[in-house]
């Protein structure tokens, strides 16, 4: 295994007096894909909005692509360029058109020029099959589209790492497909990805490690084949059988 | 049905107008506007265009609309920039910028904005010392009871140049702004934007210089007997509305940026934080255009509340236009109708020509499509 490109080392946190992360310990080697599961409240949204520092851990190392996340701006500023991030509830800038929302990125932060920053963000708005939606506005698509162009706008940074909190849990049932095989293709690609989601379907089929959590830690993590059919603990087989009986 | 009603409130307009025709006929008051061309016979203590009493009524509504408008634009401006700041600062992390933000917001938007102009008008300003023992500052600038005095550049022969320089530099300023966004979209990189416009404005006011040298005389202002002759006079029934007017909207103003920067969802900021964008950035191009669409239509109101309640100048006599027509003149002519009406007239041109300038600017604010 080559050097790991997230270190998360007896990593603590609170909100106020509450305990939300307890004593995590995990490391993705490069081209990982890493699925997070379990119960609401467990801690694995904020898991993943501790690496690009969304949220503040009280204690511990995090180490992204060796650059510690300690506070100083500078390394925020490296690690936030190369770790993109969709969100559950798409994020997407209303008053700029699509088009616009892929090139913001790149050109104030890349210091892209605006003819390479659209020619990129076509490049990827073909990769996630909605090319012909660029010059439309957030508000007149579907919330599938909409959150393949989310995905669009933070490849278009180049990411090394992208991180997925709960990607299709705002969607109708009949989006999540779009969304999910946009992923996949994704994850073929070699793409490192974290991925909080309660599709299990799309945990077997992408995930090298699957992540249980439970208040604030994790319980398990093993391959998805051993993870779902012969889960260790009791909290793991309790939640797989709430989300699998159905 | 409706061409029924639309009749009958036809009928009595006619019938109305009738009546009061009849009625001002009958009790020997004159109608009709001619007023207007009439001598008006009474000065007014602050003008911005030449005027004495030897003028008409018509030349008095311009003076008072003039000074409307210089109380009301003036107010907009400071309470547009002190209500953004207070806003922004309400809403900072420091404990103590967002209570002082807190304390002078309830303070000036709780209390009646008549008493405010009344405690700047009589509390303040009428109670500085005489000319005689006026506060100054640097021997220039006097503080009396009569009003403040400040030192005024005298114009001369050639200072139309330094107007053209002025225009020249406004124009380089938006030019040089385009220029840098447009390197910026095209090369990638920010280009120098200050610099530039600094070494226009020394070039287009030495040219100037070369043209016409300094036309320019500093008037300074210096006690005569009781009063202060020379420099710019600016009078205290001024000052105190326009104080008034400006500190308590301002409080308004801010309660709207507020609410306005509060309504763009959390999720925007962060969006744009995982993108990498600086703080600044995002605030700029992510949080502030999205606010705006909030804040505009109830800040249209707020300038609509200003100018209507610049009308209070007449309870301090700041010859705005409801002091000089609607009160000096009306007692003078009588004509309570007309008067009455041009003067409402007046004012709902104002108001709805900043509602469509307003409107207009919200327009090109708006969303495309449904956005929950």
């Amino acid at each position: 295994m080559t050097d790991p490109v997230i270190r998360i080392s007896d990593m603590n946190k609170w909100f106020g007096t509450f305990h939300v992360l307890r004593d995590i310990n995990l490391q993705v080697a490069a081209g990982e894909k890493i699925v997070i599961c379990g119960p609401s409240g467990s801690g694995k949204s904020t898991l993943i909005r501790c690496l690009n520092r969304l949220e503040q851990h009280q204690e511990g190392i995090i180490e992204v692509e060796g650059v510690s996340l300690d506070g100083s701006s500078k390394n925020l500023e490296s690690i936030r360029s190369n770790v993109g991030m969709v969100f559950q509830q798409f994020n997407l800038f209303p008053h700029m058109s699509v088009l616009e929302n892929c090139t913001l990125a790149p050109i104030w932060v890349k210091q892209k020029t605006k003819q390479e920053a659209e020619a990129l963000a076509r490049q990827f708005l073909e990769r996630v099959r909605i090319p012909d939606q660029a010059d439309k506005y957030p508000g007149q698509l579907s919330g599938g589209q909409q959150q393949r162009v989310a995905i669009a706008r933070a490849l278009c940074m180049n990411p090394d790492i992208m991180l997925f909190d709960e990607p299709t849990s705002a969607l109708d049932p009949e989006m999540i497909k779009e969304v999910l095989d946009v992923m996949v293709e994704l994850a073929e690609d070699g793409m490192t990805m974290l991925c909080v989601t309660h599709e299990m379907g799309f945990a077997r089929q992408v995930a090298d490690r699957v992540i249980f959590m439970d208040e604030g830690e994790i319980v398990e993590e093993n391959e998805p084949e051993a993870f779902f059919s012969n889960p260790q603990n009791e909290r793991t087989k309790m939640f797989l059988s709430q989300v699998l009986s159905h | 049905m409706q061409v029924l009603v639309l009749a009958a409130v036809l009928g009595a307009m006619v019938w109305l107008v009738g009546n009061v025709q009849s009625n001002l006929e009958r009790q020997n008051i004159n109608s009709g506007f001619g007023f207007l061309s009439e001598r008006a016979g009474f000065g007014i203590n602050q003008t911005l265009i030449a005027y004495t009493e030897d003028d008409s009524f018509g030349r008095v509504v311009v003076v008072g609309l003039l000074n409307t408008l210089l109380v009301s634009g003036l107010g907009i401006f400071f309470a547009t920039l002190l209500g953004f700041s207070l806003g922004v600062a309400r809403l900072s992390r420091n404990w103590l910028i967002s209570k002082i933000a807190m304390v002078y917001i309830e303070i000036f938007r709780n209390v009646p904005l008549l008493l405010q102009i009344m405690f700047w008008y009589f509390g303040v300003l009428r109670n500085l010392p005489s000319p005689r023992q006026a506060l100054s500052v640097g021997d220039a600038m006097f503080m009396s009871n009569r009003g403040i005095v400040l030192p005024w550049l005298e114009a001369g022969a050639g200072a139309m140049w330094y107007g053209v320089a002025l225009l020249g530099l406004a124009a380089g300023f938006f030019w040089l702004r385009r220029r840098t966004l447009k390197a910026k979209l095209t090369t990638g990189h920010s280009t120098r934007f200050w610099r530039p416009l600094l070494v226009l404005a020394l070039a287009l006011f030495g040219a100037a210089a070369l043209m016409a040298g300094v036309p320019f005389a500093l008037d300074v202002p210096q006690l005569k007997g009781f009063n202060f002759r020379g420099g710019l006079t600016v009078i205290p029934e001024f000052v105190a509305l326009l104080l008034a007017l400006s500190l308590y909207t301002a409080a308004f103003i801010a309660e709207i940026v507020r609410a306005g920067i509060n309504s763009v969802n959390k999720g925007q900021r962060e969006a744009a934080a995982a993108l990498g964008l600086p703080e600044r950035v995002a605030l700029r191009l992510v949080v502030l255009p999205q606010a705006l669409r909030v804040i505009i239509p109830p800040l249209t109101s707020q300038y609509l509340n200003l100018t209507k309640n610049s009308s209070l100048a007449v309870a301090i006599a700041y010859p705005d236009i409801v002091s000089v027509l609607a009160g000096t003149t009306l007692s003078q002519v009588g004509q309570a109708l007309e008067i009455i009406f041009v003067t409402m007239m007046i004012y709902l041109s104002l108001s709805l020509l900043t509602s469509w300038a307003m409107n207009r600017y919200n327009q090109r604010m708006a969303f495309v499509g449904n956005n929950t």
